[in-house]
């Protein structure tokens, strides 16, 4: 069963879960991972990996400057500032 | 046990384009006023779109080709997931499996004096953090540098004393400057330091099974300093028979040692995938040939013309070459007087006169040069003559300065230039004419 530590997944994805949740997510997530596996029936031989479907190749700008956001627009959507900079609880490097 | 240090680096090069890495903000940020250089990209707002910035990634490319690197005919950018508040995303856009540049090299001094291969693992590119500043129990945030271009220059092991590092850095930070895409200034930020150090036991050839990354670097000196803390520290561990943890410490200048910051993640912890918002990049070969044919002369080419073709001794050149402003200002003076002044009077004047050539012009400077030439160019047994001459055909004015009267110096001065024909400096005379009246 344990394919997956959901313990660590979510910590990684920065998400608090309770016991209850932690089992229910893993359920879901080995589902998940099953599913996906299917894929591996598939025959790919000589089929080039591709991790774009756009078909763009190339986009680019040119280094020219554009209008940037006011100081207070930057900060209208937090709810918390201080001296026109974000605030946020202290952050430890240590966690 | 006898030990060797195995030293690798990570170097970060901020680049100073106008606009930052995926939008259009200035990339100039520093000292402005906190998040005046944001828009929807460097925010990380939802449905917001980067686009590279072309000329940063042209940069990237002409570093990785100043370190002899491959340049991969297909590249991509990967997302880099992990949290922390400097991060808007949740993610940085790096580089992961397709480096814009790989598998390069450069040559640096040991310290006995030999020319040793350093291999350069990858260059890539990536966008800078915002700013974080720490208060108490909150953290204040600027993303004014998020999303500024940044280049990482990754080495192989391969150092072997914090001497090869340093002669490594200086190279780096001279040919970000020669190519003129980072100001390398390290109290800035411009530039920053990381390397990795481990001991192995002199004869193995296996690489340890650790390494410990030193962060928190932000001058020359004290990369220097903390690898030697780090090789003492890691040696003592040793020799007691435990391994060091593989672990990111800081160092910390007060104390003057390395302190365990967090034990180091694991690449797959970054869970890497492609970006899926910026179409993957390939280059044609004649893309690369047109960068390629746009790289200035780089230092190590220009020292070994500067030895040649202006015959200077190698120290002489190096500090010539150091600045490649200083290097194009001698050679421009060396141009304009051709056939007046010699290369090696040019070269000595800016080097051992330590002349700012932003404060004067070329053409002041040659003045200049030929001017005090020809005041100390007189001989000195020809003006030891001449004033020996004046002396004897002015035998009023001689008594009339011993008997006190000290004015008539200026005219016995007068005497002298007129003799001489040429601009001296008034004051050589006049301290040889007071040495013979004062003898006598
Ligand atoms: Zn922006």
């Amino acid at each position: 069963m344990s394919k997956i530590d959901i313990s660590r997944i979510a910590k990684l994805a920065n998400i608090p879960l309770d016991d209850e949740n932690k089992n229910k997510l893993e359920e879901q997530l080995l589902e998940t991972i099953y599913y996906i596996e299917s894929l591996q029936e598939i025959n790919t031989d000589g089929k080039e990996p591709t991790n774009q479907v756009t078909g763009l190749k190339n986009i680019f700008r040119e280094d020219i400057i554009s209008k940037s956001f006011s100081q207070e627009e930057a900060l209208r959507n937090s709810s918390c500032t201080e001296k026109g900079m974000f605030k946020v609880k202290a952050i430890l490097s240590s966690d | 046990m006898n030990y060797e240090p195995i030293i690798g680096l990570e170097v970060h090069v901020e680049l100073k384009t106008k606009s930052k890495m995926f939008c259009g903000c200035s990339a100039d940020y520093f000292g402005n006023k906190p998040n005046t250089h944001t828009c929807p990209t460097c925010l990380g707002l939802p449905g917001a779109l980067p686009v590279p910035n072309k000329t940063a990634i042209e940069w990237c490319i002409k570093i990785g080709i100043a370190l002899n690197c491959e340049i991969p005919l297909t590249s991509k950018f990967d997302r880099k997931n992990y949290f922390y508040p400097d991060l808007a995303k949740g993610y940085q856009i790096s580089q992961y499996d397709q480096p814009f540049c790989q598998n390069g090299w450069i040559e640096v001094l040991t310290e006995d004096n030999k020319i040793k291969r350093i291999g350069i693992t990858r260059v890539h590119m990536e966008e800078d953090t915002g700013k974080l500043s720490h208060k108490g129990n909150v953290s204040l945030i600027d993303f004014n540098r998020s999303g500024v271009p940044l280049v990482e220059i990754v080495t192989e092991p391969d150092f072997r004393s914090s001497f090869e590092v340093n002669q490594y850095l200086q190279k780096l930070q001279q040919i970000v400057r020669y190519l003129n895409v980072s100001n390398a200034d390290m109290e800035k930020g411009d530039m920053r330091l990381e390397p990795n150090i481990s001991l192995r036991i002199i004869g193995e050839i296996e690489l340890p099974k650790y390494k410990v990354e030193i962060k928190n670097i932000n001058s020359f000196r004290f990369v220097d300093k903390s690898i030697q803390f780090e090789i003492k520290r890691q040696r003592e561990l040793l020799d007691k028979n435990e391994i060091p943890l593989q672990e990111t410490r800081g160092w910390e200048e007060l104390k003057q040692i390395t302190i365990s910051q967090r034990i180091k993640e694991k690449a797959n912890d970054y869970r890497y995938f492609p970006e899926p918002d910026i179409p993957p990049i390939e280059w044609d070969k004649l893309q690369i040939d047109k960068i390629t044919s746009q790289m200035p002369e780089l230092p190590n080419d220009k020292l070994i013309r500067f030895e040649k073709e202006y015959q200077l001794s190698s120290y002489n050149a190096e500090i010539l070459i150091r600045d490649a402003s200083l290097a194009a200002y001698f050679e421009k003076a060396v141009f304009q007087s051709k056939g007046v002044l010699s290369q090696k009077q040019i070269a000595n004047t800016l080097i051992n006169k330590k002349i700012n050539i932003l404060s004067i012009s070329v053409k002041d400077l040659i003045k200049d040069i030929i001017h005090s030439s020809k005041k100390e160019g007189i001989d000195e047994i020809e003006l030891s003559k001449i004033t020996d001459d004046v002396l004897k055909n002015n035998q009023k004015a001689v008594d009339e300065f011993r008997n006190g009267k000290e004015v008539v110096i200026m005219f016995l001065i007068g005497q002298v230039m007129k003799s001489i024909n040429k601009k001296i400096d008034i004051e050589i005379i006049k301290n040889i004419l007071k040495n013979k009246l004062n003898k006598k």
